[in-house]
């Protein structure tokens, strides 16, 4: 049990293996670690990111789903209305279509009215005058009695 | 074990606690203790050339199992120092020198667990009938790690302060500044100084080297026969698990003295 020149070879040896480790094994190990580490962080800031940008996504989708539902609700409301203002209009309007229709009928029939009055009277004074001239013939001459006539004719007009 | 079947227990303790010395020179100090030597430098070799070997292929994608292993072994160094070292980068020096205490040692002190007769015998048939397997339990290389790790505080603190300002603390601190109180403080600092390495490297010797006793001792009781041999095979079973304990316990010691130690030697008083 004594000291020798082996406490100065195991220095050495020591001395020499702190060197290899300081050098060569430590730096190799440390940049593959530190790599992961990094990699590790910039996939979690990803997950993350993502995650964000998911939820503002889903925000955005549900905003844009509530709105084309209020739109196609405003567009379902005034489609019935235009539609109850239609039937409307078309019913006004065949009122009035019926009412001048009426009014058109009703013209005619007194004009036809009119006409047929106007035929009669005239067939009427025409059978007048006939009968007249019949009665007249024998007795009256025609010739003679013509400004007669003429006013007879007026009168039953 | 030359001695056959006149075995005799002093001569078959004192035969695995001989080191394989070789004389360069004059003197008890001129001397190398070439089993010491090639074992520590083989089995640090051995670990850091296999931890080496791993990372040269590291990737920073998804580890495989060997890789995963060794970066579990270097973060569980690196979390220590962490816990410790606030004076800078640890990366540039202290963690991976912790590693390398901490692997060169356990190692070291696994040899423990080769059977001691076995080795020998083996080593024996190629010519080298003394040759003592366990490092760490040649006082030379316990030291050689402890005032190794003496000189990097030394050299740490020098590196942190100056050297006025090391000088100045080491007549200074902790007592006070007066003049009256530097012998007193460099008193102090030197018995720290001493104190430290000596009680560094001796924990380990200790361990270690008593590990080795018992041993030894259980298997001496298992050539006495059959009794001895089955109770030799059980006690020897029962400590070398527990001997694993102490292996990896030793090591973490001394690698967290060692990170403790160059720590303190970065701080200012």
């Amino acid at each position: 049990m004594s000291f020798n020149l082996t406490l100065l070879a195991q220095m050495l040896a020591f001395a020499a293996f702190i060197l290899f480790t300081v050098k060569v094994v430590w730096p190799h190990l440390l940049r593959a670690i530190e790599t992961r580490q990094k990699t590790i962080a910039d996939g979690l800031a990803a997950a993350e990111q993502g995650k964000k940008s998911l939820e503002v996504s889903t925000r955005q989708a549900d905003e844009t789903v509530k709105q084309g539902r209020d739109r196609a609700a405003e567009i379902i409301a005034q489609a019935e209305k235009r539609g109850a203002q239609m039937v409307d209009e078309a019913r006004t309007q065949a009122k009035d279509e019926g009412n001048r229709e009426k009014a058109a009928a009703q013209a005619e029939i007194e004009q036809q009215v009119a006409r047929a009055r106007e035929m009669l009277r005239e067939q009427v004074a025409a059978l007048a005058v006939a009968g007249a001239e019949k009665i007249l013939r024998r007795e009256v001459d025609a010739k003679a009695h013509a400004d007669l006539l003429a006013q007879l004719k007026q009168e039953v007009r | 074990m030359a001695a056959g079947k006149e075995l005799n227990p002093s001569d078959y303790i004192q035969h695995h606690l001989t080191f394989f010395r070789a004389p360069v020179g004059e003197g008890e100090f001129w001397a190398l203790h070439v089993d010491t030597v090639v074992t520590s430098v083989l089995l640090g070799c051995i670990g850091l050339g296999l931890i080496w070997w791993v990372v040269r292929g590291a990737t920073s994608g998804v580890p495989d199992k060997r890789q995963a292993f060794v970066e579990l072994l270097i973060e569980f160094v690196d979390d220590q120092v962490k816990g410790i070292f606030h004076h800078g980068d640890r990366n540039k020096f202290i963690a991976p020198a912790a590693l390398t205490v901490f692997v060169w040692v356990t190692l070291m002190n696994a040899m423990d667990f080769l059977p001691v007769d076995w080795v020998a015998g083996a080593l024996s048939l190629v010519g080298l009938p003394e040759w003592r397997p366990v490092p760490t339990a040649d006082i030379n290389a316990t030291f050689a790690l402890s005032i190794s790790v003496l000189l990097l505080s030394i050299y740490f603190a020098i590196a942190a302060k100056g050297f006025g300002g090391w000088v100045h603390e080491q007549f200074c601190a902790p007592f006070g500044s007066h003049p009256l109180l530097w012998p007193a403080n460099l008193l102090f600092n030197l018995v720290e100084y001493v104190s430290k390495t000596l009680s560094h490297s001796l924990r380990l010797f200790g361990n270690i080297y008593a590990g080795e006793i018992l041993f030894f001792l259980l298997w001496l009781w298992a050539a006495t026969g059959l009794v001895g041999t089955f109770f030799g095979f059980l006690f020897g079973l029962g400590w070398a698990i527990f001997h694993i304990l102490i292996v990896l316990l030793q090591a973490y010691i001394f690698m967290m003295l060692t990170i403790v130690y160059i720590s303190m030697a970065h701080e200012h008083h």
